[in-house]
């Protein structure tokens, strides 16, 4: 494979070093945790909440434009909120050491379709331990989108652009079956009737999150359903394309890598945080930005450290960076906009066969993996 | 006010009634409906019970005591029991068992407990420091076997050392309030006259007790209990303290073949860590039933071994799959080094080792 080579290759030695390294950043973050992000987490989640109680109490007259355009606001940040910063971090087990029960992995549930008992396997389990191995991490395209190289195509990839926008659009909702393995389903290797306790789960999370939203609120309204209806949609709606915004960026741009399943083999762990950083992707932003995010637009740190507490990726994001620069591995950044754009361009890039010269970036074969730049001499 | 507490606790049953309702349920998923109560009030809730400290006292300089205000879930204490508190302490809840030392028959409705500080513990030290009226701390319901028959018989004694008076004062304050008409004769075991939490309570006479501070004449012996209550064996008797007390006292009581008229309420306290790398001890699974031998290896590992066939996934302490409630004892994180022995807490058991005892909720 052309581009494999161009990923620096450390010595088992600087895989050790760069272990013990992380290792040591990570007991020096672990062992500072206490009060301070336990007010934190304590003060968004009051935050969501307010924003919540506020969104439902202006859609109720959401018969008035500016209440509707308010409340609409104000419920979208709240779902955010809930999903990313609370519901994200909190089911990583970031605060389980606070030993409280709303704020425990096992216990959250969130505002969102996707039951959390699954979303925790696909993406604490599959997604967090074998990142952008091909063939292991089903976050590589879902199972639905071919978002690397190295994945296969097919004429079915020719409709990428369009997949990946009707997964932005219902982003909720392909979250919510993704631990239904759709694509193992079609090729025989997955059995539908496998998947009958899963789908019964989202059944119940599903419809209790649709009767919410879109009956039991809106007929609260009264005369004014119809408004609170939309309202409530188009909350759902802006947290899809957000989510699905700031997730695909923390991935897909150019410049992260990808894996084969034998590199990984027996992989130690400065290999595995070797495979974390090179396969991640952050988005510079200001304070408020990366709360709004949920802190995932720290990727990098957080793929390092998964369950340490987000606010705290932010604070170690420079001494990170100045570990992967030492080591001569890439880390890759860039404002929001131009994430974004990058991989939209991958997802239209890649909806061609390989040798074809895309109009939406150069030709693929033999070009350095842009990301990685070699060890410094 | 008993009156006005009555009225209130069926409003609270109807209020309840509306927001338990399945209209309500749906309206506040997927968090349910606490999560917005305690947006209006810390102290409401649907189910869990808190109470909020409305008096903090100092009567010695080792004990803090707290009058406590429980919200309408609280069903009551009988005299004896105890409950398990549970407070912020820097941003961690923890959970404490304290006696309840008032009276079953307090009019108010509130609670009292004592906490003595333990040196070597985090929560009594945190309440004794900082606890001040208004401070909002959660409950458990009553729990424990340590009470009255319903028909008490004529002489009960009480004989209890150190911190170990609060579920034995609950018992004879109740018995006052009762105004039982037998005897009742208590023995407080103490370091030394400034230690006694209640001192001056049990200094007014009541009739019909007879209150000993026996330590002056030595420590715990059939002598010296034959000194003060020749008629101990036709007693129903209590006892909670220090474990020489309790051990000396039910050795006793089972030698005379008199175990059935003794009730016993152990404390137990925070046992030292033992060192990194102590491969003694036994690993209790109490879910399952199941005990192995420490081996030093991680408690996945040892589950796993002992034939349980608990979650996991990474393996490697990234993807919290394996996370299990540790009820007791001591256990070291592989990856940091970290020794903790926090009861209840929550480990991963794919990076996590016991150092000694330990009890695994699996």
């Amino acid at each position: 494979m052309a581009t494999r080579a161009r990923i620096p290759q450390l010595t088992p030695e600087q895989f050790d070093e760069l272990g013990r390294e992380l290792d040591a950043l990570r007991r020096e973050l672990a062992d500072d945790l206490g009060e301070q992000d336990a007010a934190y987490i304590r003060r968004i989640l009051a935050l969501q909440q307010r924003f919540e109680f506020a969104g439902r109490a202006l859609l109720w007259a959401g018969w008035f434009p500016p209440a509707w355009l308010a409340g609409t606001a104000a419920l979208s940040i709240s779902k955010i909120l809930d999903n990313m910063e609370v519901g994200h971090n909190v089911m990583h087990g970031q605060y389980d050491w606070m030993g409280d029960p709303a704020l425990n992995s096992k216990m959250f549930e969130w505002d969102t379709v996707c039951p959390s008992e699954q979303w925790r396997h696909t993406h604490n389990y599959v997604h967090h331990t074998y990142t952008n191995i091909l063939g292991k991490d089903r976050d590589i395209g879902y199972g639905l989108l071919r978002m690397v190289d190295n994945q296969r195509w097919r004429p079915y990839y020719l409709g990428n652009p369009v997949y990946a926008f009707v997964l932005m659009i219902a982003f909720e909702w392909g979250v919510m079956l993704h631990d239904l393995e759709f694509d193992r389903i079609l090729s025989g290797r997955r059995k539908w009737s496998d998947t009958k306790a899963l789908r019964r789960r989202m059944w119940e999370k599903g419809g209790k999150q649709a009767l919410k939203d879109y009956v039991l609120f809106p007929l609260l309204s009264g005369p004014g359903a119809i408004a609170t209806l939309t309202g409530n949609a188009v909350a759902n709606l802006v947290r899809n394309l957000w989510a699905f915004s700031i997730i695909f960026c923390g991935h897909f741009p150019d410049g992260v890598a990808d894996f084969t399943e034998e590199e990984c083999e027996d992989e130690t762990r400065g290999h595995w945080y070797y495979r974390q950083m090179l396969g991640s992707a952050n988005i510079d932003g200001g304070k408020l930005f990366h709360i709004i995010a949920g802190n995932l637009s720290f990727q990098i740190e957080h793929h390092l450290f998964p369950d340490i507490p987000a606010r705290r990726y932010q604070q170690i994001a420079p001494r990170v960076r100045e570990i992967s620069e030492r080591y001569g591995l890439t880390y890759t950044t860039g404002p929001l906009g131009r994430q974004v754009g990058k991989v939209w361009r991958k997802i239209f890039r890649l909806a061609l066969p390989p040798r074809h010269r895309s109009p939406f970036g150069t030709a693929r074969r033999g070009r350095p993996l842009s990301g990685v730049r070699r060890v410094a001499a | 006010m008993v009156l006005n507490s009555s009225l209130a606790r069926a409003g609270w049953r109807r209020a309840r009634k509306v927001l338990t309702s399945r209209a309500v349920t749906a309206l506040t998923v997927p968090h349910g409906v606490d999560r917005y109560l305690g947006l209006i009030n810390p102290l409401w809730s649907v189910n869990e019970v808190r109470a909020v400290v409305t008096d903090v006292a100092h009567h010695t300089p080792s004990t803090v005591t707290l009058t406590l205000r429980p919200n309408g879930n609280w069903r009551g204490a009988q005299a004896g029991q105890h409950v398990r508190l549970r407070v912020d302490v820097d941003g961690v809840l923890r959970t404490r068992c304290f006696s309840v030392a008032c009276s079953a028959h307090r009019a108010d409705g509130l609670i009292e407990i004592t906490a003595k500080v333990n040196p070597a513990g985090t929560v009594s030290g945190h309440l004794k420091r900082t606890a001040r009226p208004g401070l909002v701390v959660g409950l458990s319901q009553a729990e424990g076997n340590f009470v009255l028959p319903a028909a008490v018989p004529e002489h009960v004694l009480l004989i209890s050392g150190g911190s170990g008076v609060t579920p034995v004062m609950s018992i004879l304050r109740t018995l006052v309030d009762r105004r039982h008409t037998g005897r009742i004769t208590f023995l407080h075991y103490t370091a030394g006259p400034g230690d006694v939490v209640y001192r001056d309570e049990l200094a007014a006479t009541h009739p019909g007790v007879t209150v000993v501070y026996p330590r002056q004449h030595g420590r715990f012996s059939r002598e010296q209990l034959l000194r003060f209550v020749p008629d101990y064996a036709e007693a129903l008797s209590y006892c909670c303290g220090p474990p020489s007390l309790m051990d000396a006292v039910t050795s006793l009581w089972r030698a005379e073949g008199i175990g059935d008229r003794l009730r016993v309420e152990r404390f137990t306290t925070q046992g030292l860590v033992p060192q990194a790398g102590d491969a003694v001890g036994e690993v209790r699974f109490t879910r399952s039933g199941v005990s192995a031998r420490g081996d030093g290896r991680t408690l996945l590992d040892q589950a796993e071994a002992a034939g349980l066939r608990p979650d996991f996934g990474c393996r490697m302490g990234v993807c919290h799959t394996c996370t299990s409630v540790k009820s007791s004892g001591s256990v070291r994180n592989v990856l940091t080094g970290t020794i903790t022995a926090e009861p209840g807490e929550q480990i991963q058991l794919c990076v996590t080792a016991p150092c000694g005892d330990v009890e695994l909720d699996i």
